[in-house]
């Protein structure tokens, strides 16, 4: 006799959750990915699915703020949690989020498959060392895999884009 | 890769996820912070029927200093909830304070975004030969709690390995606390790794603990190896070093010693003869610093 406290496993769950600022609610198997839960059930398609176990980082998003793998997490896990995607980053083509419109500049992608998953760790990363090294940008780029550029493009985008918030925020850019 | 289906439920205390693990544990699995065993489940390595995500039961959040003895006497340094992720390793003050072993491994295990996510009781229950924790648990001969519905115990982390990604954990218990004992007054420690990424899984690693006496003689030494076998591997060359003056010839043989006395397979990335290299380089590395800090004010 199952006690009355105690909640019975289900394979459907309805999950509410807030990603990138809107609150959403689905009833999904339980089974499913978060990945696929932003891909297909959202049309979130800026969430590249890559490996599916946790080594390419391609579908790296922010969860409640910090990075995470969204193949290594189930939509069920997110109830109550806040998601944030590539898609939340600018608000349109002509407006590119810093780190973004840095890429761009920079040449740091070629075919663009793991760029998001990048731009979300770094984002994360950014926000915590707004001045990086070049070791620190390569040891945070370390969980993402990237098979075009040889990241060197990708790390003189950090810190372009470091070196770009520094100045408008008037601080001194001292060359590092 | 998609998981097979299964049944999924989300307990909002302990009693509720021991009462489920005593229902459903033979045929379920707990899921703390599922970055080992999300991928085991998409690769179908695994096909549980239900899922206990513990992600929910607040009583496994604990990360506090530890305060009394533990019955062989060992000072009480750090009491640690299973839910604590690999990221307040990395970065809670108190983790650096009380187990500083721990925080300087840390930032060894996977990549940022594995580690906010990842949790130590995960990681220690699923025994993964080539995981850090496992071996960093040896070596500070840390205690975990097992529990399940009605009862408790308490093993030893040397007693908790049996095998290859096999534990003494039955079906229906759950790793629960993790006390690390104190690091004693004026020991040294160091880890060190090898991995063909930063973050990915070790080539070879080890973990010193070591501690020296008011004439500068090695007084403990003890050495741990991760990745060199079906568990982690305490090297027993360490003990030669008990009463020695630990300069560069005493440290060379420990380690050289210890490299010998593994057994590491072969694989794609390294041959059994590199790993011992590793082995040896990293042995002598980490003796070295766990030395240097010996005697220090930390304690």
């Amino acid at each position: 006799m199952a006690d009355p406290l105690t909640r019975e496993p289900a394979t459907t769950v309805t999950v509410t959750t807030r990603v990138n600022g809107a609150e959403q609610t689905h009833t999904v198997e339980a089974r499913l990915l978060l990945s696929d839960f932003l891909r297909h059930e959202l049309g979130l398609t800026g969430t590249h699915v890559g490996c599916e176990h946790g080594v390419c980082g391609a579908c790296t998003v922010l969860l409640d703020g910090v990075p995470v793998r969204s193949c290594l997490l189930l939509a069920a896990q997110v109830e109550g949690h806040e998601v944030t995607t590539v898609e939340a980053l600018a608000p349109g083509p002509e407006n590119l989020h810093p780190l973004q419109q840095a890429f761009w500049d920079s040449h740091a992608l070629q075919c663009g498959f793991c760029t998001p998953g990048i731009l979300l760790t770094l984002v994360a990363f950014l926000k915590e060392n707004p001045r990086p090294s070049e070791d620190e940008v390569r040891f945070a780029l370390s969980g993402n895999l990237c098979r075009c550029t040889g990241y060197q493009h990708i790390v003189d985008a950090v810190l372009l884009a470091a070196q770009r918030a520094a100045t408008q925020a008037g601080g001194e850019v001292a060359p590092r | 890769m998609k998981p097979a289906p299964f049944a999924y439920v989300a307990p909002r205390s302990l009693p509720e996820a021991l009462a489920l693990m005593a229902r459903h544990g033979d045929e379920g699995k707990a899921l703390a912070g599922g970055q080992s065993l999300l991928p085991v489940l998409n690769f179908r390595l695994s096909q549980p029927a239900v899922l206990v995500d513990l992600n929910g039961v607040r009583e496994l959040e604990l990360l506090a200093p530890g305060d009394g003895v533990l019955h062989d006497g060992l000072r009480m340094g750090l009491r640690m909830g299973a839910l604590t992720r690999h990221r307040q390793l990395e970065r809670d003050p108190i983790v650096a304070k009380h187990a500083p072993l721990l925080a300087e491994a840390a930032h060894h295990i996977a990549h940022p975004q594995i580690r906010n996510r990842g949790t130590v009781g995960g990681s220690l229950a699923h025994a993964d030969p080539k995981a850090e924790l496992p071996a960093l648990a040896v070596t500070l001969r840390a205690r975990l709690k097992l529990q399940r519905q009605g009862s408790e115990r308490w093993l030893d982390a040397g007693e908790f390995y049996t095998g290859l990604f096999s534990t003494a954990l039955e079906a229906d218990e759950l790793l629960t606390e993790i006390v690390w004992p104190a690091t004693p007054l004026g020991a040294g420690w160091a880890f060190e790794e090898a991995a063909r990424r930063h973050g990915d899984y070790a080539q070879v690693g080890v973990a010193a603990v070591v501690g020296v006496d008011d004439g500068g003689r090695c007084s403990a030494a003890r050495l741990v190896f991760l990745a060199v076998g079906e568990c982690p591997t305490v090297a027993a060359a360490a003990d030669a070093l008990v009463g020695e003056v630990p300069d560069e010839t005493a440290i060379a043989a420990a380690a050289e010693a210890a490299a010998r006395e593994i057994e590491p397979r072969s694989d794609v990335h390294a041959s059994a003869d590199f790993k011992r290299h590793l082995a040896s380089v990293l042995g002598k590395r980490a003796l070295r610093r766990a030395f240097a800090r010996a005697g220090g004010e930390h304690g």
